[in-house]
């Protein structure tokens, strides 16, 4: 459990060395969903019903931007190297890496996009739900986005592979998140949704690591 | 228990697989013809035109087969996958990337005459269906597949990649589909589903059958011929590669 | 104790060695030679368990290693190529996490200890972005002053290293040894090192 704690403070010590990386993400989700109302027109009853599924669309191509960086730092620097043979098992300092990804990359989305939503015009209570489909949905994407990374480290293109690879994967956790905002505002209430997203990040937070790390194994050879 | 083990692993070694892949596909090949020249012939002449769908409907007899090979073929992949796995086969890895481009292309088809019928049926190439939408995001998956397994230059590297995403996939695959579908429920899309056509007579029923029996065979054939270009392909260094009949030539 | 079988490793189509055996007992030192691409790099990543071996297989202590995994891990430092240094870090930081993440916290009057000998003092503080390459693997070579670990292996520790480094990694080496440690190591320049020790040639 130390060394779980100690990488993922290393990893946002790292981070706040390297503020601009974090803050290209956050300016990327706000100019993506700056986009919409420029490209469909700025009526207000349509801004309001796409406004779920473009902020969670918004939220999950800026989480993608930074998957790539995950684990490629520390694979050429070795550093992989050393946590695969450290006496920690490999699954659980990857998972220190997956919430350390996640409190750089997707909870600053999660704080983000209620001032967005403000751009759409969204009600208080509905800004409260995106906030929650955010923060139950994020991890999601970072566990997910972990497995991608990981198989794709060190492969040619392997940018433009990981959004191949991730995206379907992402299909799930946008339909339940934008469909919980857009249950709550048709009035059928956002409870189903939202405990089927946290079924889902309960199952990959179980399973992702372990893919992860398997796949990890794989690029060190 | 032990013995049959044993000659189970004996297959597995890509030496033997291959010419017996080889004495066994042409016979997959030949009932695969069989079974679509059959299976074409009940779709065309036997089953009776749809009172409501007219002759358009009769597209089914290869887009429901294919959309049921292609969700299988990714099954089969995945335990493929697994068995590699667990008891670290080569040929495992082999099988599976045989198996995805045959996987794709009965995506694509099935997409493809689902447009096809959808035209005439619903007055569009393309609806939200649950079922289509499903079939659009396993034809990506299959993609990602190809798309990693191509890229990475190392075989045995690319094999183990590709059954990681495979078993990731085939976890998700029922999740996908379960979520487009309440996604579809809750969008009030298209309300006709493939299924629901008028009651299945049963010529119907059997044509379709017959037709996905023959696009098994058809899969069978061409993944155990795709195989033994991948094992040349891999073992050219090999001995018993360089003292085949085909090589001496 | 360590004891390798017959161990072979391909890679692509190529095999790079087969039928390796050696063994390294307590206070002994291993040195692989061979020329480029002979595949030492590739056996002692073998040897540490970043990469399976074709054939053959590894012993420690009397057991199979794959089943005292975790055990060989915590008496195991590998040192690779790449320096696992983080660039953005200081040297204190750098030496200070990788033991964390190892499982063995340091402190930081050690790790200031250990910085001081091998040579960077008044610099433990600075990013090592501005550290020369041989600082820079000195940083990673003040991790050996830290360790308790038994099993040394090391791939080229001298590669640009100055004279007085070298002097100073030898004497660092030799106290491993005289403690009962094991040292495997690649070099292409020949190394004085105090015990006993063979040295094994890849073809």
């Amino acid at each position: 459990m130390n060394a779980f704690i100690a990488i993922v403070r290393r990893d946002l010590l790292l981070a706040a060395r390297r503020k601009s990386e974090v803050f290209t993400a956050l300016f990327f989700f706000m100019i993506v969903a700056s986009l919409f109302p420029l490209g469909i027109g700025a009526e207000t009853s349509l801004l309001r019903r796409i406004a779920p599924g473009v902020l969670w669309v918004a939220a999950l191509l800026a989480a993608m931007l930074s998957l790539n960086r995950m684990f490629a730092a520390d694979h050429q620097d070795g550093t992989l190297e050393q946590m695969a043979l450290s006496p920690t098992p490999l699954a659980l300092l990857v998972s220190g890496k997956v919430f350390a990804h996640w409190l750089t990359s997707g909870l600053p989305l999660v704080l983000l996009a209620p001032v967005l939503g403000l751009q759409f015009d969204l009600s208080p209570r509905s800004l409260g739900i995106l906030m929650i489909s955010l923060l139950l949905g994020t991890p999601l994407l970072s566990l997910i986005g972990a497995i991608g990374a990981a198989l794709t480290l060190g492969v040619r293109g392997g940018g433009v592979l990981l959004s191949l690879l991730v995206l379907p994967l992402y299909i799930p956790a946008l339909i339940f998140g934008a469909g919980a905002v857009e249950a709550d505002m048709a009035g059928l209430g956002a409870g189903g949704h939202l405990s089927l997203l946290g079924a889902l990040l309960a199952l990959a937070a179980f399973f992702a690591p372990w893919a992860a790390t398997a796949a990890l194994r794989i690029a060190l050879e | 228990m032990s013995q049959r083990l044993v000659n189970w692993f004996k297959f597995a070694s890509p030496a033997t697989f291959y010419p017996l892949a080889g004495k066994a596909w042409p016979w997959f090949a030949a009932l695969g013809t069989a079974f679509a020249a059959v299976g074409l012939w009940i779709s065309f002449f036997v089953a009776p035109t749809d009172f409501q769908q007219g002759e358009g409907y009769r597209i089914i007899f290869i887009h429901v087969p294919a959309s049921w090979m292609s969700m299988f073929i990714y099954c089969v992949m995945a335990l493929w996958a697994a068995i590699g796995i667990t008891f670290n086969t080569r040929l495992s890895g082999m099988m599976s990337s045989a198996l995805a481009p045959t996987g794709a292309l009965f995506a694509f088809i099935s997409l493809w005459t689902g447009a096809l019928w959808g035209k005439p049926m619903w007055g569009a190439w393309w609806v939200w269906d649950a079922r289509l939408t499903s079939e659009l995001i396993l034809l990506f998956l299959y993609l990602g597949y190809i798309a990693l397994t191509a890229a990475i230059d190392d075989p045995r590297r690319a094999d183990k990649a590709g059954a990681i995403v495979s078993l990731v996939g085939v976890v998700n695959v029922p999740i996908i589909y379960f979520s487009v579908k309440w996604w579809n429920t809750l969008h009030q899309g298209a309300s006709v589903s493939m299924t629901k056509a008028p009651t299945m007579a049963t010529t119907m029923l059997w044509g379709m059958l017959i037709m996905a029996l023959a696009f098994w065979m058809y899969s069978i054939a061409i993944a155990l011929y795709r195989v033994r270009a991948i094992i040349l392909e891999r073992e050219r260094h090999a001995t018993w590669v360089a003292e085949l009949p085909e090589m001496q030539a | 104790m360590l004891r390798a079988h017959g161990l072979a490793c391909v890679r692509g189509d190529r095999r790079l060695f087969s039928d390796v055996d050696f063994s390294v007992s307590a206070g002994e030192w291993l040195q692989v030679e061979g020329a480029n691409g002979a595949g030492k790099t590739s056996l002692l990543r073998i040897v540490a368990g970043l990469a399976h071996a074709e054939d053959g297989h590894l012993e420690w202590e009397g057991q199979p290693v794959d089943t005292v995994r975790d055990e060989f891990n915590a008496r195991l430092l590998y040192l690779g190529h790449a320096p696992a240094i983080k660039d953005d870090l200081s040297a204190l930081e750098n030496l200070r996490t990788a033991a964390a993440v190892a499982g063995r916290p340091l402190d930081e009057a050690t790790a200031l200890a250990a910085l001081r000998r091998i040579g960077l003092k008044g610099r433990e503080d600075l990013p090592t972005r501005v550290l020369s390459q041989g600082q820079k693997r000195r940083v990673a070579l003040a991790r050996l002053l830290c360790s308790q670990a038994r099993l040394w292996i090391l791939d080229e520790p001298f590669v640009a290293l100055d004279v007085a480094a070298v002097a100073l990694l030898c004497s660092i080496l030799d106290e491993h040894l005289a403690r009962g440690g094991m040292l495997m190591f690649t070099s292409h320049q020949a190394v004085q090192l105090a015990g006993s020790g063979a040295s094994l040639r890849l073809s």
